[in-house]
C-alpha cells in the first residue's frame, strides 16, 4: 500500500503558507514509507493551505487550513493510518460540496497531479489526445471539425467560435504561421488562467500543440503576465520536459509534425489582452491595437497568419479530442456549449475556482456552490466581466449562464471573474474604480477611449466626493455611448459598461450621491456624517484618544462630541468604540 | 545647462551578455529591457541609450516602449518592494485601508521609496490571488487576508530583521 501526502502549492496556497507546511512535513516523513508530493490548486481558496492524503492513489482525506504546527499530527496519522488525531482538520461535508457540484474539464487535473512532473501528467492522460490525432491519421481538417461540433467558443471574453478562427488561419496562404496563447490575464478578479498554468501546464501545451497542428503552425508562443512568476517557472519546466520526451520540437512522436515552443513574459499592460495589441507587444513595440481587418488569421505576428486563443480555451481542447465534440456539446445551452470556469471572489463565503456547465443560474453558483454572502451580509450585486463587464443585481440572480443571456443584462461572460458584492459596496465608487482602471490602462491611440474614459473618471470622482451636479447622469450616458461607438478596440468599446450597467440597476444610488449628497452604502468618505449618540456614550475617551485630527472633545465620563468641520470621516472612532455610540450615516 | 543623462555611470559591461544574445533578434526589445531591469533594479538612462545604440532603435523609441509598460521603473527601488493589489476583489475587501496603513507607517506615497531606501511602495493591478484578498507581495512573497494590524507586523518584522543585520 502506498501512502502519499500532497500539499496544494499554487500561488494562493503558497501565500496561505503551504510551503511552510511542506517544509515542516518533509523531515518528519524522511525515512518513512509515506511520500510527500506537490500538487497545484484545487480551487478551494478559502480553505488553503490544503493537504490531501492518498492511499494507493485514492483520496482518503482532505485536510484543510493546515498550519506548520499540525505537521507532526499529520505525519503520525499518515504513517499509522489512524486519522483520529487530525479529525479536526478534515474537510467539512458542506465544504466538499463545493467541488461535488462542479463539472471539471479545463480544470480536470488541477490540484490532483504534480505540475512539475510529466509522469504525473501522463498518468492523468496528458498527450494521449495528441497521440490519437497523430497515430490515427486525423487531418487538420478533421481536428477543426471536432472542435466545430463541440461548439467551443473563446473563453477569454469575446466568445468567438474557436473552430472558425482555426479554420481561417488554416486557410490563409503561407507556410509560416504562428499559434499564440493569450495568458495575459489582466482582468482584475480573474485567476483561472494562472491556476491552469500553475497546476496543469501540460494540458495547456497539449491543447496548443493540437491547435498548431490544426492551423499548420510551426511555432507556438505563450504570452504570459510577468506578475505570474510561479506560472512562468512551471510552464518553462513543463516545456523542457515535453521537449525531452519528444512532444515538442522536430518530428513530434516520430511523425512529420514539428512545432517549437516559447514563452514571452508580458511587461504589464492590460490592453495587451486585446489580440492585436498583444501581437504588437510580441514584436517588441508599445502594445497598441491595430485596426481590423486584416484579422490576425490573415496578417498577425510579423504579418504572418496567426491564431490567438486564451488559456482556458486551450485547456478544453485535449479533452474534446479524447471524448469527442458531441460529449462537450451535450453540456450547456443552445448558444453556449460545454463548461466555463469562474473565479468566485469578493464577499462570498466559499471563494475559489468554479467550473460548471453553461446553463446554471447565477443563483446556483453564488448561493449553492459559493455558500452565499459571508459575514452575514446581504447580496447586492455580482460583477462579471471586469472592466469590460457590468454589475448584475439581485433581481436578475436567476439569469442563466450563457453568452447571450448574460450580455442581455448589460454584463458579459468575460474571462470569468465573478466578484460578489454585499450592501457595504457603493455602486458609484465601484463604477469609479473600473473607470480609474480603464483610464489608466487606455493605450492612448484613439481619442474616444483616451479622453472619454478620462472625462468619465473625472465625473465619477466628482460625484463620489460630493461635488455631483444635476445633469451628470445624462452627460455620462452621452459620453458612454460616444466612447462605445468611437473606440478602436475592445478595451475602449466596452469601457463604458461598468457605468452603464450600474446606472441601469442602481440609478437611485447615483441620485442619492448627486442630489442628497449621501452615500447609501456608507463608503464614500466625503459624504459621510459621523456623530456620537450621547445616550450610548460613556465618556471612556477612546475615540478622542484615537482621533488622528483631534476632532473629538468631551470630559471623562461625559458624552463626547465630534467637530464636524475638523472630522475627516476616517471611521477610526467607530472602530474603537466599545459601546456602539458612534453613528456613521 | 548640462544634460543630466550623461552624469549617470552604470556599469554597462553587465549588459553585454544580454545584448549579445538578443540585440540582433527582431522583436526582442521588451525582453532586453526586462533583463536590464533585473541587472540594475531599474532602467538608468545611460542603459536605455546603450540599448538603443545596439538594437538600432532611436532612444525615443526605446523610452517610448519602456514607459508604456508598468513593469519598468526609472528610479532605483528600495531593498523591499511592496506591491499592494488593488484588483476588484481586493478593492471590495478593503485594500484602501491597507494602503493607508502602509503609507502612514512608512511615510511613503504610492510609487515612492522610504528615505532609508529600505521600502518602495506601489499599488498594482490584480496579482491574481483574489480569494485571499486583500493581498500584497513583498519581493515575490505573497501575503493574504491582510488587516492593517497584520501589515504593520509584517513591516516591523522586516525592519527588525534589517536592524539585526
Amino acid at each position: 500500500m502506498s501512502i502519499r501526502l500532497a500539499v496544494g502549492q499554487g500561488s494562493c496556497g503558497i501565500a496561505a503558507g503551504a510551503q511552510k507546511v511542506a517544509n515542516a512535513l518533509r523531515p518528519l516523513l524522511a525515512g518513512s514509507e509515506v511520500q510527500l508530493g506537490t500538487v497545484g490548486c484545487i480551487g478551494m481558496c478559502w480553505l488553503e493551505p490544503i493537504v490531501d492524503l492518498y492511499e494507493n492513489d485514492t483520496l482518503k482525506a482532505r485536510l484543510v487550513r493546515v498550519q506548520p504546527n499540525h505537521a507532526e499530527a499529520i505525519a503520525e496519522a499518515a504513517k499509522s493510518g489512524d486519522l483520529s488525531g487530525i479529525a479536526e482538520l478534515v474537510i467539512q461535508p458542506e465544504d466538499s460540496a463545493f467541488l461535488e457540484q462542479q463539472t471539471r474539464i479545463a480544470l480536470r487535473n488541477c490540484g490532483i497531479i504534480d505540475p512539475e512532473s510529466l509522469e504525473s501528467a501522463k498518468a492523468a492522460g496528458a498527450y494521449s489526445a495528441l497521440g490519437k490525432i497523430l497515430s490515427t491519421g486525423m487531418t487538420p481538417e478533421d481536428v477543426i471539425e471536432v472542435i466545430k461540433v463541440s461548439g467551443l467558443a473563446g473563453r477569454g471574453g469575446a466568445g468567438f467560435p474557436t473552430w472558425f478562427k482555426w479554420n481561417a488561419a488554416r486557410q490563409s496562404a503561407g507556410d509560416e504561421k504562428y499559434l499564440i496563447c493569450n495568458a495575459d490575464e489582466g482582468d482584475p478578479g480573474a485567476f483561472m488562467d494562472r491556476a491552469v498554468i500553475e497546476s496543469d501546464p501540460h494540458t495547456l501545451i497539449e491543447g496548443m500543440l493540437i491547435g498548431a497542428y490544426a492551423i499548420g503552425a510551426k511555432e507556438a508562443i505563450v504570452y504570459v503576465r510577468a506578475e505570474y512568476p510561479l506560472a512562468i517557472r512551471r510552464l518553462e519546466n513543463a516545456i523542457c520536459d515535453a521537449r525531452e520526451a519528444g512532444y515538442i520540437g522536430k518530428n513530434i512522436m516520430e511523425t512529420d509534425f514539428s512545432c517549437e515552443f516559447r514563452i514571452k513574459a508580458g511587461a504589464g499592460a492590460f490592453v495587451c489582452g486585446e489580440e492585436t495589441a498583444l501581437i504588437e507587444s510580441l514584436e517588441g513595440q508599445r502594445g497598441m491595437p491595430r485596426l481590423k481587418p486584416p484579422f490576425p488569421a490573415q496578417s498577425g505576428y510579423w504579418n504572418k497568419p496567426s491564431n490567438i486563443n486564451n488559456v482556458e480555451t486551450f485547456a478544453n481542447v485535449a479533452w474534446i479530442i479524447s471524448n469527442g465534440g458531441e460529449a462537450f456539446a451535450a453540456m450547456g445551452t443552445e448558444d453556449s456549449k460545454g463548461t466555463k470556469v469562474f473565479a468566485l471572489t469578493g464577499k462570498i463565503r466559499r471563494g475559489g475556482l468554479v467550473e460548471i456547465p453553461m446553463g446554471m443560474t447565477l443563483r446556483q453558483v453564488i448561493f449553492e456552490i459559493g455558500g452565499g454572502i459571508r459575514d452575514g451580509g446581504t447580496f447586492k450585486a455580482v460583477q462579471m466581466g471586469g472592466p469590460s463587464g457590468g454589475c448584475i443585481p439581485a433581481s436578475l440572480l436567476d439569469t442563466v449562464i450563457d453568452y447571450k443571456k448574460l450580455a442581455a443584462t448589460g454584463a458579459i461572460m468575460g474571462s470569468g471573474g465573478m466578484v460578489v458584492m454585499d450592501d457595504s459596496t457603493c455602486m458609484v465608487s465601484m463604477a469609479k474604480f473600473f473607470l480609474d482602471f480603464t483610464a489608466k490602462e487606455s493605450c492612448g491611440k484613439c481619442v474616444h477611449c483616451r479622453i472619454g474614459t478620462k472625462r468619465l473618471q473625472e465625473i465619477l470622482t466628482r460625484i463620489t466626493e460630493g461635488e455631483g451636479q444635476e445633469g451628470d447622469i445624462e452627460l455620462m450616458e452621452e459620453l458612454c455611448n460616444a466612447v462605445r461607438d468611437g473606440a478602436l478596440c475592445g478595451l475602449g468599446q466596452t469601457a463604458p459598461n461598468p457605468v452603464l450597467s450600474t446606472l441601469r440597476y442602481f440609478r437611485d444610488e447615483f441620485e442619492a450621491h448627486i442630489r442628497d449628497k449621501r452615500c447609501p452604502a456608507h463608503t464614500c468618505t466625503a459624504l459621510l456624517h459621523v456623530s456620537i449618540d450621547a445616550e450610548k456614550c460613556r465618556g471612556c475617551t477612546a475615540c478622542a484618544r484615537n482621533c488622528p485630527v483631534y476632532a473629538i472633545s468631551g470630559a471623562v465620563k461625559e458624552p463626547h462630541e465630534i467637530n464636524a468641520d475638523a472630522c475627516i470621516h476616517c471611521g477610526r472612532c467607530k472602530a474603537v468604540c466599545k459601546f456602539g455610540a458612534v453613528i456613521v450615516e | 545647462m548640462q544634460c543630466e543623462c550623461t552624469k549617470q555611470k552604470s556599469d554597462l559591461s553587465l549588459l553585454e551578455p544580454v545584448l549579445a544574445e538578443y540585440a540582433a533578434v527582431p522583436g526582442s526589445l521588451i525582453t532586453i529591457l526586462q533583463h536590464a531591469q533585473e541587472i540594475y533594479g531599474y532602467l538608468p538612462t545611460d542603459v536605455l541609450y546603450r540599448i538603443a545604440e545596439c538594437t538600432g532603435n532611436s532612444p525615443a523609441r526605446v523610452l517610448g516602449v519602456a514607459t508604456f509598460y508598468t513593469q519598468f521603473r526609472f528610479q532605483p527601488v528600495g531593498k523591499y518592494l511592496i506591491m499592494l493589489c488593488d484588483g476588484t476583489a481586493c478593492h471590495v475587501n478593503g485594500s484602501a485601508r491597507i494602503a493607508a496603513a502602509v503609507q502612514e507607517y512608512l511615510h511613503v506615497e504610492n510609487g515612492g521609496t522610504t528615505e532609508d531606501g529600505l521600502f518602495s511602495f506601489s499599488i498594482v493591478a490584480c496579482l491574481g490571488c483574489c480569494s485571499l484578498s486583500p493581498v500584497m507581495m513583498i519581493n515575490g512573497d505573497t501575503y493574504g487576508s491582510l488587516t492593517p494590524e497584520q501589515v504593520l507586523e509584517i513591516l516591523k518584522d522586516i525592519q527588525a530583521k534589517e536592524a539585526a543585520e
